[in-house]
Formats: structure tokens, C-alpha cells, sequence
């Protein structure tokens, strides 16, 4: 990506115009796309494009059509199921405590995107804001943080909530985000910078606190920004599998988080571990993990296109 | 902090994006110190206090979790009492002689040669074609995008019984064209590339970075291109692949870090059940680090294995950095 930080067209615009909209301003106009203009390639790319659309939604398909078959039948392949079998869905609850899972899934991606948005905007305004000695340094730091590799940190991360009694506890998969995390912190001050400082200016002038500019004037106006910060840490953490399994896997199978839970019934299920091949359970529990995920995508569709293509332009 | 896995990790500063922002300065922002700045103590104070969260949670669970991991990984954890015995290097010479790490290490490193690439140029296949595609991209994004809002549990739940050898509808597709599919999650040389079609499955992250960057490729260029005569081959490769050059690099980055420490997969498809075996080709790094530090509790043993990966992954980003280099073109040239 040519636009760097370092440009004032790579902050976040904060209409969150199309993709790459915000880029072209400019040097050069943009592309809206090179049209292909003999039929017989338009018909080869209209193929493509529905061939990939049905590869991609074939699992998706395939997942519905399961979850509505009886156990025998789960692997016949027919996108139509031959016995139609809408009881697993009453089934399923006694089965798994899906509830529970799910309760605690939404209490540990509520915190954790809360958490996060809130203290990751707090130090964004830090960098973006104020002027203090060692700032480029730390935002520096900020950035470099990005690149470690979580295997590191995993083992002595484990330890301190040990030490602190917190295994089995939900606390390890949200209380790291009460400090902010680098993504978030540097998605966020390109926002503010992206805000006129006249606006704090005014504000000073008129007396208010360092705290009330942020408050009052930064985070009423940066509402998509927070917006992005939040699904995708809600995303996030609701997908997350690996931190539940060092958490919570040893606790009581109630306190799972539903990937943890599905994961645990896969297993549980399976001939080979004296289930009797119930899939069709899994696959139920499978469609009600993924269905929030798909509602928030089509309700904040704009928010995630807008910062994965961020992500892009940090290069 | 480890919730960031999820998405793409994004290299310290491989192009000196903080140098080029010094230099360039801000029309609004606060002006580059050249020469002694006088700070204004009370905003200076704030300042601090303001970041003070991102500070304390630096020194906490980064800076002195990463001096913890070193110590760890020159000791004899028992979790039991929570002490830490000295023993030298043991941990690293054990490392060295386990053949499964260096098993482990291997099949990780296979795999990311196979992924990313595939990725890579799978991502930029499907951008080009719904940056050509004008009215009716928004639909097809969105339908692509999906994959990657599914939790890796499910699809991994989903994949497990599509890649069955003997009934999984991949296999039966392929019988239908008289192919006789392999043996997806059973055979050595198959459980690779099992996991890289699921990787490539939800690829679409990479894919609308692609597209963001290809929407900023001047439509003359290819104007001028087409007047000169040049074809459509040519012109991917003299214009489109330069301009977005710096997008592709970030991206073979970001994605070969990710691939070296895929976990999710590699976990569900093949080692959740651990009465079950699978084959030793499956044995991913980050899925043995796992093993060693939260089944058997070799803490110190694990400790060593990631700062091992941590010490590789650094050492192929320099590598990685200092061949794009010469290769990425930056507009107007601004480094």
C-alpha cells in the first residue's frame, strides 16, 4: 500500500466511505473497477464469480442441510435432507448445556470488546492528542507489540492468572483488555487525528478538563471507529478458541464458552469415545455459533470492510 | 495482546513508516521535534496519564511476560509449588534433541510454503475479479466474506466430515468426475493440504486488502498499456502486480507470520481427541507447544519452543523484509 501514516488520506474518514475510496484523493483518479467488455468474457466472469460464490457457500449449505437430518443420515450428502428432522433442534438443549455456553460466550465478548474499546480510545487519545517527551518511542513500542508472536507471552500470561487464582475463572479471556491492545490503540488515533484540532482548541478555551475534550468532543464524534473496535473484538473472542482451552478446560463443562463446547462434543460424540456418531447435534450447535457472527457481519458489513482495509494500509 | 490473533499481526515497521511520518510531518498534528521541543508540563502530565493502561499492561503482560518466558525457559517449572529451578540450558538441548519439535517445526514450515503462496494468489484471483465485476461486487463480497465470520470451530466441524476419504462429499464430488479422491485426514501427505483448503476457504480478509489496494491502480495506466499493445498477461504483470506491490508484500508477511503459528485447525481436525492418533505429519508447532505446556505441563520445555518459533519467525521477517524491498515499488518514491 503506497499511503502510509504518514499521510493525511490514511486516517480512518470518518464517513466511512466505500473501500479505498478515501484513498484515491489525490494524485491520481482512481479505477472504479476496469468493466470487461466482450460477452464471451463476461459470461467467463460471471461463471467464476457464481462458481466461487456456491464453493464458498457450499459448507454453509451443507452445515443447514445436517442440522436438519437424522443421526444416519448426517453424512449422506444430499443437500436436501431425505428425512426431515427439526426435532434436533429441541433436542440439542438437553444434549449440551448450549445455554450455558452461550450465556457465558456473550458475557466474555461483551467485556472483552467493551473493555477494549474503551481503554484502547483512551490511550489512542494519549498518542494522538497531547505532546510529551518519548511519545513517538512509545507508539513505536505500540506498534512493535503487533508483531510478537502470541506463543511467547502464552506460558507467563497462564502463570500471572495462576498466581492470581484465576484459572477456571472467566477473568483470563477479558482482563488483558482493560490495558488496550496495539491494533485497536493505532486504528483509533488515526481517527483522532483524522478530527480537527480546532474542535480541542475551542473546548480549552471554554475550559474543559483533558479528560472532558475526550469525552465530550473525541468520542461522540469517533462512534464508527468505536463501532469497528468493538465487532471485531466481539468477533473476536467469541470465535476464540485456544484461550478457553487453557482457561476453562478443566473446569466444569457448564462454564465452557461454545467453541470450547462444540470442540468438547465432537469429541464426546464420537464412536471412537464411546458416543454413538450424534452429529447431527454438533452440526445444530455448529449453525447457532455461527449465526451471530453472520447477523453482525450483515448488520456492520461496512464496519469490517472498512478496517480489514485498514489493516492493509498500515504497510 | 492475545486476542489479537485473530487478525492479521502487522510488522513493526518494515518500510520506516514512523521515519516517513517524522519527516513529513502533519498539517494538524503535533509538529516533529527538530530541534528541542518545550514541552507543556501540565498536557505532558495528561499525556502520560492517558496511556498509562497501555503502559502498565506493556510492562505486565508483554515486557515482564516476555523476561518470565526467558526465565522459564532456563528452568524446572513445577506448577505444584510455583518455583522455577535453574537448569542452564537443558530445556534448549532437550528442544534440540526431541525428534517431534523438529518434526513439528518441519511440518509448519511445509505448510507455510504451500499456504501462503496459494493464499496469496488466490486472494488476488478473487479481488481482480470483483474489482471487474461493477455492479453486483458488493453481493459477491459479502457472499465471500462469509467464511471468514465463521468460528473455526465450525468450520472445522463442518470440514471434518466434507474431508471424510470414504463418504465426505469432497471425495464423492470428485468420484462423480472420476477422481478418486485421497484419504484427506488419514494420509500423511494429505492432512497438509486438508488444512490448507480450509485456510483458503476463508481467505476473503486478505482478499478485500487486495481489493482496496487494486482500486487505487490508475485506470490510464492500462489505457496507455492497451494502446502500446501490450496484452492482458503483460499488463498484470508490468502494471498491476508493481502498483500493488506494497500491498502483496505486506500481505506474504502478515500471512506467513499467521502460518506459523496456525493452531485452530491443525487442533480440531487432528489432535482435539487425544485418545485418537493422528499422523505425526499433522503435528503442528503451535499445536506441540500446546501439548508440551498445557497437557504434560513441561513449562519450561514449552517456554523454550516459542521463544525457538520466536527466533525463527523474526529471523524469516528480516529475510522477508529485506528481499521486498528491492522488489516493492512506493509511489512518488517517498522512502
Amino acid at each position: 500500500m503506497t499511503t502510509t501514516l504518514g499521510t493525511s488520506n490514511a486516517t480512518v474518514d470518518p464517513r466511512l466511505q466505500a473501500v479505498g475510496m478515501q484513498q484515491a484523493g489525490g494524485k491520481s483518479p482512481a479505477s472504479p473497477g476496469r468493466a470487461v467488455r466482450s460477452v464471451a468474457g463476461r459470461v467467463a466472469l460471471w461463471a467464476l464469480l457464481i462458481g466461487f460464490a456456491l464453493a464458498f457457500l457450499y459448507p454453509f449449505l451443507w452445515l443447514i442441510s445436517a442440522s436438519f437430518k437424522p443421526r444416519g443420515e448426517v453424512f449422506d450428502n444430499s443437500l436436501i435432507p431425505k428425512t426431515f428432522s427439526p426435532q434436533n433442534y429441541a433436542e440439542v438443549w438437553d444434549k449440551l448445556p448450549l445455554l450455558n455456553w452461550m450465556g457465558n460466550s456473550i458475557l466474555i465478548a461483551v467485556l472483552a470488546a467493551g473493555l477494549v474499546t474503551l481503554s484502547s480510545s483512551v490511550v489512542a487519545f494519549g498518542f494522538a492528542y497531547f505532546k510529551f517527551p518519548g511519545r513517538d518511542l512509545l507508539f513505536g513500542l505500540v506498534l512493535a507489540t503487533m508483531m510478537l508472536p502470541g506463543a511467547v507471552t502464552l506460558i507467563p500470561t497462564y502463570l500471572i492468572w495462576n498466581n492470581l487464582g484465576m484459572i477456571g475463572t472467566t477473568v483470563p479471556l477479558w482482563g488483558a483488555n482493560l490495558f488496550g491492545s496495539a491494533f485497536y490503540i493505532f486504528l483509533q488515533r488515526q481517527f483522532f487525528l483524522g478530527l480537527p484540532r480546532e474542535l480541542f482548541e475551542a473546548a480549552r478555551v471554554d475550559g474543559a478538563s483533558y479528560w472532558g475534550m475526550f469525552w465530550r468532543i473525541a468520542v461522540p464524534l469517533s462512534v464508527p471507529s468505536f463501532i469497528i473496535v468493538f465487532i471485531f473484538e466481539f468477533q473476536a473472542s467469541w470465535n476464540n478458541l485456544q484461550a478457553p482451552l487453557i482457561y476453562l478446560n478443566f473446569g466444569a463443562v457448564e462454564n465452557f464458552t461454545v467453541p470450547l463446547g462444540i470442540s468438547y462434543a465432537m469429541t464426546a460424540f464420537s464412536p471412537g469415545n464411546g458416543g454413538q456418531g450424534d452429529y447431527q447435534w454438533v452440526m445444530v450447535a455448529a449453525l447457532i455459533v455461527t449465526m451471530p457472527m453472520l447477523i453482525l457481519f450483515a448488520a456492520g458489513q461496512r464496519y469490517f470492510i472498512e478496517g480489514i482495509a485498514t489493516q492493509g494500509r498500515k504497510g | 495482546m492475545s486476542n489479537l490473533k485473530a487478525l492479521p499481526i502487522v510488522p513493526a515497521d518494515p518500510a520506516g513508516t514512523v521515519q516517513r511520518e517524522k519527516r513529513n510531518g502533519r498539517g494538524k498534528g503535533p509538529k516533529p521535534p527538530k530541534v528541542r521541543i518545550k514541552y507543556n508540563r501540565r498536557e505532558a502530565v495528561a499525556g502520560y496519564l492517558f496511556i498509562l493502561p497501555w503502559v502498565l499492561g506493556f510492562l505486565v503482560f508483554t515486557l515482564g511476560a516476555m523476561i518470565y518466558s526467558l526465565v522459564i525457559s532456563f528452568s524446572n517449572y513445577d506448577l505444584a509449588t510455583d518455583t522455577a529451578t535453574p537448569i542452564g540450558l537443558e530445556n534448549y538441548t532437550n528442544l534440540i534433541e526431541d525428534p517431534k519439535v523438529m518434526l513439528a517445526l518441519g511440518n509448519t514450515l511445509f505448510y507455510a510454503v504451500m499456504a501462503v503462496p496459494l493464499e496469496i494468489a488466490f486472494a488476488l484471483f478473487l479481488a481482480m475479479l470483483l474489482n471487474r465485476v461493477g455492479r453486483g461486487a458488493g453481493l459477491f463480497r459479502t457472499l465471500y466474506y462469509l467464511p471468514k465470520m465463521t468460528p473455526s470451530v465450525a468450520a472445522a466441524s463442518v470440514f471434518l466430515l466434507l474431508l471424510n476419504g470414504n463418504y465426505g462429499a469432497i471425495n464423492r464430488g470428485l468420484a462423480a468426475i472420476g477422481i478418486q479422491g485421497p484419504q484427506w485426514l488419514t494420509d500423511p501427505n494429505w492432512v497438509k493440504p486438508s488444512i490448507v483448503l480450509m485456510t483458503l476457504w476463508s481467505v476473503s480478509g486478505t482478499m478485500i486488502i487486495f481489493l482496496a489496494a487494486l482500486k487505487n491502480v490508475p485506470v490510464d495506466l492500462y489505457e496507455v498499456a492497451s494502446l502500446d499493445g501490450a496484452g492482458k498477461v503483460r499488463q498484470f504483470f508490468s502494471i498491476t502486480v508493481p502498483m500493488i506491490s506494497g500491498t502483496i508484500f505486506f500481505n506474504v508477511l502478515v500471512l506467513t507470520i499467521a502460518a506459523l503459528q496456525v493452531f485452530d485447525q491443525a487442533f480440531l481436525l487432528f489432535w482435539r481427541n487425544q485418545t485418537n492418533a493422528s499422523p505425526e505429519s499433522s503435528l503442528f508447532y503451535a499445536v506441540y507447544l500446546f501439548q508440551q505446556a498445557f497437557r504434560n505441563f513441561n513449562f519450561g520445555f514449552a517456554a523454550a519452543m516459542a521463544w525457538l518459533i520466536f527466533l525463527i519467525i523474526m529471523i524469516i521477517t528480516v529475510i522477508q523484509v529485506k528481499f521486498g524491498n528491492r522488489f516493492v515499488y512506493y509511489e512518488g518514491d517517498r522512502r
